[in-house]
């Protein structure tokens, strides 16, 4: 690991290159949409073109991935590094937008491939992810395999030297707009449940596949229907050993976890701390007090679930020595991370009373109603990626060693 | 854990297993059944005393060792564990931090060696009503020619019957709270122990016409900085003994959840238990964080030690506060028995709860810190 002051040095250039290299003109919007690819399209031709220059210039950086090798368009950089970056886009009011222009790229697939792939598939797909290029999604859960995801039922059948694919996934994040896709497919029926599974990987674009958008609660759609009728994916595209994709998959889901314990995101909700907005919408005493006594403990319990989150995933951090391990903590911290992020939203709703119950139009502040759809769209954080329950039963059998509570294959 | 030095993990292994074989919770019993006067074991004192872990928080120059508040909760986490009962938080703890703070160079000659060597044993008199509020102070300290004159009552006091010397909060003509150095043998003191569920040493002061020279007052700090500083510190050191009790109630569940069957297997199978422990561990992960934030803030001179303070206390007190319920709980009709140890564990629980603030009061001050 670095000593403090090379990274030091290291913070200061990074700095000064994102002075020098962030648009001017990006300052102020909705990054994070933009690169979501819905509002994206909405937006003016000159963001657009700015929006495009920054993510050339963060990806010849080998800033879309820093610590992916320089071979496979990373940086080569360590996870201290790497962090250095990411804090300095965000102080600098920027953004980095190639993780989320990738879809599950950067955060599931490629730390996956760099594990599990051939020289072959990484040098084929690595650098497309790093650069923001190419979109991925992921065929995982099925109508019938949420939770029990090992009872998929999405076959590939073995053509010689292709895979035909038949079946239905559901909840693929993005797949309408995805170039590439990951599945989880059975290919032998006779095995058990665990052991007849393999993950495949295959392009979007081709007759065999078909998406179907799902208008969620919060009124967007960001989850496909995937349907596979005969879908190619050739046999170089296996990712892992034949029948054995259960351990790829769970790999992937603890990059998952790992992405989903919390960081720096956008937020209506991070407008204004929500004791001042209660201050605002609640009233005070002469003291400032909030009137609410009930509402001012919460508050704090909300206040102080954050902190508790942050410190202990500084604390694990710190423990694993800079090496940033996908450990059992991270069903901890993403169980954390979810209770706090949904408390924060029931709060503020809560403390804008009829204010926050507004769907569309002027009686609602813009703030108002995008605090609105994040808590309705926040009811997925207990949900996606191994539920909030499905996370407890990893602590109890994988860190507490507790017999399995769910039924094995 | 908390990344240490080499000298923190020393030490706390030291106590880690000095505690596990010299002090197993089975000696508390041994003491509580005893009915025998004082509020510790005189011979595990003494051995603390020898292992030098009075002078964690007193500088070299008076016999100390200077290591600090996160070096010292984690020997207060290591005595949590087992129940250890001795006078080392009150008076190596709290009555050094008050000196340290507060005290004027000839107070801190005159006191903190005799801290380190055992021969003074210090606490802090705060409550005064039933439920701990550090605004509510009605005890007085009126100046006199030769110093000051108290006048009041405590209750709740820690070590109260075998302190030697109590750190009095008292209000001042100026209407601040500050803290007076009260030796127990003086006149108009009187002292009465009173018998709490955790078997420890508590007990009720009267001060009356109790005269007390100039250099009883700690008057380091202006105003009422140095008994909220005090209490503040004092709220971080009961934390991590509060973790170590929580820690060690939770392993003896999950032992138990490995071991007891019923319907032919162990209970630890059934999903509604697999779940309750994945919570109490996850309650017991952030508690550590909080815990050993609260005396590291200390360590560090932050500044916003005060609201880390009581983060902790907050945090750690919501672990302990299920655990010790679900030790019960989990246990079943076996925990409900006296020789078993759940109960211990539970009523010393509620009883550091309750000390120098609960959960609720902590959240209340942290949300006046940060001015709402």
């Amino acid at each position: 690991m670095e000593n403090a002051s090379e990274l030091d040095v290291f913070r200061r250039d990074v700095k000064a290159w994102v002075q020098n290299n962030f648009p001017s003109s990006l300052a102020g919007q909705d990054l994070a949409g933009l690169a979501g690819g819905e509002s994206g399209a909405r937006a003016n031709d000159e963001v657009k073109t700015a929006m495009e220059t920054w993510r050339q210039r963060l990806a010849e950086k080998g800033w879309g991935a820093p610590t992916w090798p320089v071979e496979y368009g990373g940086a080569g950089l360590s996870h201290p590094e790497a962090n250095v970056i990411g804090e300095e886009i965000f102080q600098a009011g920027a953004y980095n937008p190639i993780p989320h222009m990738t879809g599950m790229g950067v955060t599931m697939v490629g730390p996956t491939l760099l594990e599990y792939g051939t020289d072959e598939q990484k040098a084929q797909h690595l650098k497309g992810i790093a650069s923001g290029e190419i979109r991925w999604c992921l065929g995982l859960s099925e109508p019938n395999a949420g939770s029990d995801l090992a009872s998929l039922s999405t076959k590939a059948e073995d053509k010689g030297d292709y895979f035909a694919l038949n079946g239905q996934k559901i909840w693929t994040s993005g797949a309408h707009i995805s170039q590439w896709c990951g599945a989880l497919v059975r290919t032998d029926s006779n095995a058990g449940k665990r052991d007849g599974i393999s993950f495949v990987m295959l392009p979007m674009q081709q007759e065999g596949v078909e998406t179907r958008p799902i208008r969620l609660i919060s009124g967007v759609s960001p989850f496909c229907e995937t349907y596979f009728s005969d879908a190619r994916a050739e046999k170089g595209d296996l990712l892992g050993n034949l029948n054995d994709g259960w351990s790829v998959v769970k790999r992937l889901l603890q990059h998952e976890r790992q992405s989903q314990t919390g960081g720096q995101g956008v937020s209506m909700l991070d407008s204004e701390p929500l004791h001042v907005k209660a201050q605002r919408f609640v009233g005070t005493d002469e003291d400032g007090a909030l009137v609410d006594k009930d509402l001012r403990q919460r508050l704090v319990r909300n206040y102080m679930d954050a902190t508790a989150h942050r410190l202990t995933a500084e604390r694990i951090t710190a423990e694993a020595a800079g090496r940033v391990e996908v450990s059992a903590a991270a069903s901890i911290l993403k169980n954390s991370n979810t209770r706090v992020a949904q408390t924060k939203a029931e709060l503020a709703l809560e403390i804008m009373g009829s204010q926050g119950i507004g769907w569309s139009g002027d009686d609602f502040a813009e703030e108002e109603l995008g605090i609105v759809r994040e808590w309705l769209a926040g009811k997925a954080m207990s949900i996606y990626g191994g539920s909030y329950e499905v996370q407890n039963n990893i602590i109890s059998k994988n860190v507490l060693g507790l017999p399995e509570t769910t039924q094995k294959g | 854990m908390a990344a240490l030095t080499e000298e923190q993990s020393i030490l706390k292994d030291q106590a880690s297993s000095w505690v596990e074989s010299q002090l197993p919770v089975q000696k508390f019993r041994d003491f509580r059944n005893s009915n025998s006067d004082g509020g510790f074991d005189p011979e595990a004192w003494s051995a603390i005393v020898e292992m030098g872990w009075t002078g964690i928080l007193v500088p070299e120059n008076y016999g100390g060792s200077d290591l600090g508040y996160l070096t010292f909760g984690l020997i207060l986490e290591q005595l949590g564990r087992q129940l250890c009962a001795s006078p080392l938080f009150a008076s190596a703890y709290v009555g050094a931090t008050a000196i340290n703070l507060g005290g004027n160079e000839e107070q801190k000659q005159s006191w903190l060696p005799k801290i380190v060597d055992g021969s003074e044993i210090l606490t802090l008199a705060v409550d005064e009503q039933s439920r701990h509020n550090r605004d509510q102070v009605q005890t007085t300290a009126t100046a006199t020619d030769q110093g000051y004159e108290l006048n009041g009552a405590k209750t709740f006091v820690l070590e109260g019957m075998s302190a030697t010397t109590f750190v009095v909060a008292a209000k001042t003509d100026a209407g601040d709270i500050a803290l007076f150095l009260v030796p127990a043998d003086s006149a108009g003191l009187s002292r009465q122990g009173m018998s709490t569920v955790d078997s420890r040493d508590y007990a009720r002061l009267t001060l009356s016409g109790v005269e007390v020279g100039q250099g009883a007052l700690l008057g380091a700090m202006q105003g009422s900085q140095l008994y909220g500083r005090v209490l503040d510190r004092a709220s971080a050191g009961i934390a991590m003994e509060m973790l170590g009790v929580g820690c060690y109630a939770f392993e003896m569940t999950l032992d138990y959840l490995k071991t007891r069957k019923q319907f032919g297997k162990v209970i630890g199978s059934f999903q509604a238990l697999g779940h309750r422990a994945a919570e109490l561990y996850s309650s017991q992960e952030m508690a550590r964080s909080c815990a050993e934030a609260g005396v590291t803030a200390i360590d560090q001179g932050a500044d916003d030690e005060a609201a880390m303070s009581a983060i902790s206390k907050a945090k750690t007190g919501e672990f302990l506060f299920d655990m010790s319920n679900q030790l019960i709980q989990i246990h079943g009709g076996i925990g409900m028995t006296d020789e078993f140890d759940a109960g211990l564990y539970l009523k010393r629980a509620r009883v550091l709860e309750t000390t120098y603030g609960n959960q609720a009061q902590h959240r209340d001050r942290y949300a006046s810190l940060l001015g709402f």
